[in-house]
């Protein structure tokens, strides 16, 4: 029976740590007191610390909530491990809360595990407003009764002993807190706290120092609650960042010097930070007056001999759809992620979906053959946008990136990387072109032709996006239009012949394989072996060339009794009493795959805005097997 | 036609090489012009020319860029490029083709149909009052340089599309051109009768021929950095004016402001992106 802190005297802290392999950490507060900071802080610690994690934001949908309420919950989820962790985990084994309200919406989610420990700010038992006090001691007594384990701590009231604003200090005090009550080094835990001020200089660093410290003693002197989780010591350096941050230096690292952009969440974090860093290496941000300015001042960018890439999420991609179409029939490279948010329309600008695959496949008019990649984790949005401006020039297309909210926001170690010169787009070509040179002088094997810029002496002509014929005259000639679908189509099979096959992980051979991609690939491989440990033979593949897609997938499939996709959009589900197998919607990769390799698939996801759990895949991988 | 002997002078007359020379377009008849010089050239999209030529711009300074635009393609489906064109202020020349009716998809009313105009989309005479693209373009945040020139007045084109050219900053410069196809006889008034245009001269302008003079007795001594007077004449009460409206060569250009540095050497790119790893660098506990 879960009993309540407040009421037990202060226990000694010599009470030794309960070593565990992996828990999950959330840190809920509204909107502007400092939880997400805390999170990210209390995160690069245990990475500086030698353990695996994965960060999940939990942004509130508002600019300004009011305090106190659910929908303004915002905050950080932390996952931390012996070993390396790929995703955001199950329910939260530990939560602190700033106020009682913010937790409300995290419960009916169901993101609190059973007997999940509730750090809770105590404050509001002795608010001036009775309904205050009322609504927070009805939350406290449900928890109890719910079989969690309420701490109520004092937090503001031990934060004024040491500064004078205690509503911004706060998550500095509990990053003091989680750090004593998961064992971290508390010397480490200062200098993450000097790194993460180090702009604002000791006038800002020395009071949250003390913060720190204070929440460790606070801890040490008054919680029995300790943790240890072994770190497997990094033998290399290591980054931590968030996807956003990890595109924007792959757009710096690619040598790209043109970022058009319109603001659009999730993806402007993108293009703040490339605004900050660009210039540094000779780049360029645009804040264009729309989307469709955004993508068309990139492929006129592009054009003139500097590949450009254009940032943007669901909505903004939409509008560029007009710009895509016209790259690809001109011809032009051009980079396009979008890192996609809840749809349709507006949707829900902040939370998870994968719902943008086939409209990066097929959403242009007409038929615009253009790469589709998508990265799964923090390392491979770095390495993507590289590989993706180089497939732009070399095949002289549009390849579109596909990240996702979930990837944008969760901070995740990867090897830092080494600089390779080879990643940098080659100086813009002004050499004079020989003899009779045309723009689109298609090779008959590959559709590759000869890229021509402006500046280029006896290369002179004028590209359209009107079918045209080799030199760029607009053609009205049924033939010409067809070599020209032909050519452009050809390029994409013969990026496809370059591509390797992707692995099978897990059982190579068995009952039942599971198809995914993007930024699920962490959440599956860990249900997959869970599922394995009990004696099932599963494998899964996680697809990052979607268009075109490598070849052996189909041969990897036929060594499974079943296959099925997980995907973060939506399916219909055949338990629906409306849905047969006549008038099923099928999630986008089970559409495509069944399409091109005439296999039954099944398929199954969520769209609840959250990233997909490693528990919920886990019960749909059971229920397809029994 | 008018317009491409014009600008072929031009581009002779100013010795341009004509690999550093791109003629952007969006859709319309106005557009097939890039297809037309011997030059670079960029056909893309309706409405879509004038983003297209700032990327090329920022990317590529070094290139001197020339918009063709119509009626529809810049004050319709393009109007809010346009107005943030003048703002951006990128060193281009622009030339709105504007015959005041749509061409190429066969009479439509555009947006600078006069009221009345019988069209495909208005059998009973457009409704609306015409737009005034010299208004609108003055009215613009950072605006430095508006002009209008007829296509029947070769020379005073030539002069004004030139002085456009050497304005450094976003030229302006509509162009009364006549649709021979759907609406032939539009322009006639303003064509036969040389009291209705109203000629600006000056010398920090165009300088009238003795010929043009002779022809046009409608002129004004027009100071092209006087934007209230600029105003008063683009909403054309005295005639329609022909010259240069307005000029201000002090508007700082965006490709100058945002100063793109070019493509760093390796080296550098290596070491600026090493600074960054360096922030976000997690070293493990020993």
């Amino acid at each position: 029976m879960a009993e309540n802190e407040r009421r037990r005297p202060p226990s000694p802290s010599a009470q030794a740590a309960e070593t565990l392999a992996e828990h999950v950490v959330e840190i809920v507060s509204d909107s502007g007191e400092g939880a997400q900071k805390c999170g990210q802080s209390f995160a690069t610690i245990a990475a500086r610390m030698g353990n695996g994690i994965w960060t999940v934001e939990i942004i509130p949908a508002e600019i300004q909530p009011p305090a106190r309420s659910v929908a303004g919950a915002s905050g950080n989820r932390v996952r931390l491990g012996s070993g390396p962790i790929t995703n955001g985990g199950d329910a939260a084994d530990l939560v602190v809360a700033f106020n009682e309200q913010v937790l409300l919406g995290r419960i009916a989610a169901n993101e609190l595990g059973p007997g999940c420990i509730v750090l809770l700010e105590s404050k509001w038992e002795e608010d001036r407003d009775p309904a205050i006090v009322a609504s927070y001691k009805k939350v406290r007594d449900e928890l109890l009764e719910g079989g969690y384990r309420v701490c109520e701590i004092p937090m503001e009231a031990e934060c004024l002993n040491h500064v004078a604003d205690a509503r911004r200090g706060k998550n500095m005090f509990v990053l003091g807190l989680l750090c004593r009550i998961y064992s971290m080094e508390l010397g480490l835990a200062l200098e993450q706290v000097a790194l993460t001020f180090a702009k604002k200089g000791d006038a800002v660093i020395a009071p949250n120092q003390r913060l720190v410290e204070a929440g460790w003693e606070w801890a040490e002197a008054n919680l029995d609650i300790r943790f240890q989780i072994p770190a497997t010591p990094a033998t290399e350096t290591q980054l931590v960042m968030n996807g956003n941050t990890a595109l924007g230096l792959g757009v710096m690292a690619s040598g790209m010097q043109v970022c058009a952009m319109y603001p659009i969440t999730p993806a402007t974090s993108a293009s703040h930070y490339l605004s900050d860093v660009f210039q540094a290496v000779g780049g360029v941000v645009h804040q264009a007056e729309d989307e469709i300015a955004a993508c068309t001042f990139a492929i006129g960018a592009s054009y003139a001999g500097k590949c450009a890439v254009t940032i943007t999420s669901g909505p903004g991609y939409s509008l560029k759809q007009e710009g895509i179409g016209l790259a690809v029939m001109a011809e032009i490279p051009l980079v396009v992620i979008n890192v996609q948010r809840g749809g349709p329309s507006t949707g829900q600008p902040t939370k998870a979906e994968q719902g943008d695959l086939l409209s990066a496949c097929f959403g242009s008019h007409g038929d615009d053959p253009k790469v589709v990649l998508a990265v799964s984790d923090i390392e491979d949005c770095f390495y993507s946008v590289i590989a993706a401006r180089k497939i732009a020039e070399t095949f002289n297309t549009v390849v579109v990136l596909l990240s996702d909210a979930s990837l944008a926001t969760g901070q995740q170690p990867f090897r830092r990387p080494d600089f390779d010169t080879h990643w940098l787009a080659p100086p813009v070509d002004q050499s004079p072109i020989a003899g009779d040179a045309m723009p689109y002088d298609w090779d008959l094997q590959t559709g590759l032709a000869q890229r021509i810029v402006p500046g280029q002496p006896g290369g002179v002509h004028c590209l359209t996006g009107l079918a045209h014929d080799r030199s760029s005259h607009i053609v009205y000639d049924p033939e010409k239009n067809q070599e020209g679908m032909r050519s452009r189509s050809l390029k994409l099979a013969s990026l496809q012949k370059t591509l390797k096959t992707p692995p099978v992980v897990g059982d190579q051979e068995g009952e039942l394989l599971i198809v995914g991609w993007g930024g699920t690939k962490g959440a599956i491989q860990e249900a997959v072996e869970r599922v394995r440990a009990d004696g099932h033979r599963v494998g899964s593949m996680h697809l990052r060339f979607i268009q075109p897609m490598a070849s052996g997938i189909k041969d990897a499939m036929q060594r499974f009794g079943k296959v099925m996709t997980i995907e973060n959009n939506w399916c219909d589900s055949l338990d629906d009493e409306m849905i047969d197998e006549e008038n099923r919607r099928y999630s986008s990769l089970a559409l495509l795959l069944r399409a091109r390799c005439l296999v039954d698939i099944d398929c199954w996801g969520e769209t609840k805005g959250q990233p997909l759990r490693p528990g919920s895949i886990e019960q749909v991988i059971r229920a397809k097997l029994s | 036609m008018a317009i491409l002997t014009a600008v072929q002078r031009l581009c002779r007359d100013e010795k341009l090489p004509r690999e550093k020379i791109v003629f952007v377009s969006g859709i319309g008849c106005s557009s097939r012009f890039p297809h037309y010089m011997n030059a670079y050239g960029f056909h893309g999209l309706h409405g879509r020319a004038l983003p297209v030529a700032e990327g090329i711009k920022m990317a590529r300074p070094d290139l001197n860029v020339f918009v063709n635009t119509g009626d529809g393609d810049c004050c319709s489906i393009g109007a809010g490029h346009w107005i943030h064109a003048i703002r951006y202020n990128m060193n281009m020349t622009v030339m709105l083709h504007d015959n005041q009716v749509y061409g190429l998809t066969k009479k439509q009313a555009s947006p600078t149909s006069p009221i009345g105009l019988k069209s495909n989309t208005t059998p009973r005479g457009s409704y609306l009052d015409a737009m005034d693209p010299l208004n609108i373009t003055l009215a613009g945040a950072n605006v430095s340089f508006v002009a209008q020139a007829p296509d029947w007045i070769p020379e005073l084109l030539y002069e004004i599309i030139a002085l456009g050219f050497r304005h450094r900053g976003f030229s302006f410069i509509r162009i009364l051109q006549r649709c021979p196809e759907f609406v032939p006889t539009m322009l006639d008034p303003w064509m036969q009768d040389p009291d209705n245009l109203r000629l600006l001269d000056h010398e920090d302008g165009i300088r009238l021929s003795p010929n043009l003079a002779r022809t046009y007795r409608n002129q004004e001594a027009h100071d092209p950095a006087n934007i209230d007077r600029a105003r008063e004449l683009a909403s054309g009460n005295d005639g329609v004016p022909i010259g240069i409206l307005y000029r201000n060569e002090s508007v700082p250009c965006y490709e100058d402001v945002l100063k793109p540095d070019g493509l760093m050497p390796p080296e550098i790119v290596g070491g600026r992106l090493e600074a960054e790893f360096d922030k976000y660098t997690v070293k493990p506990a020993e």
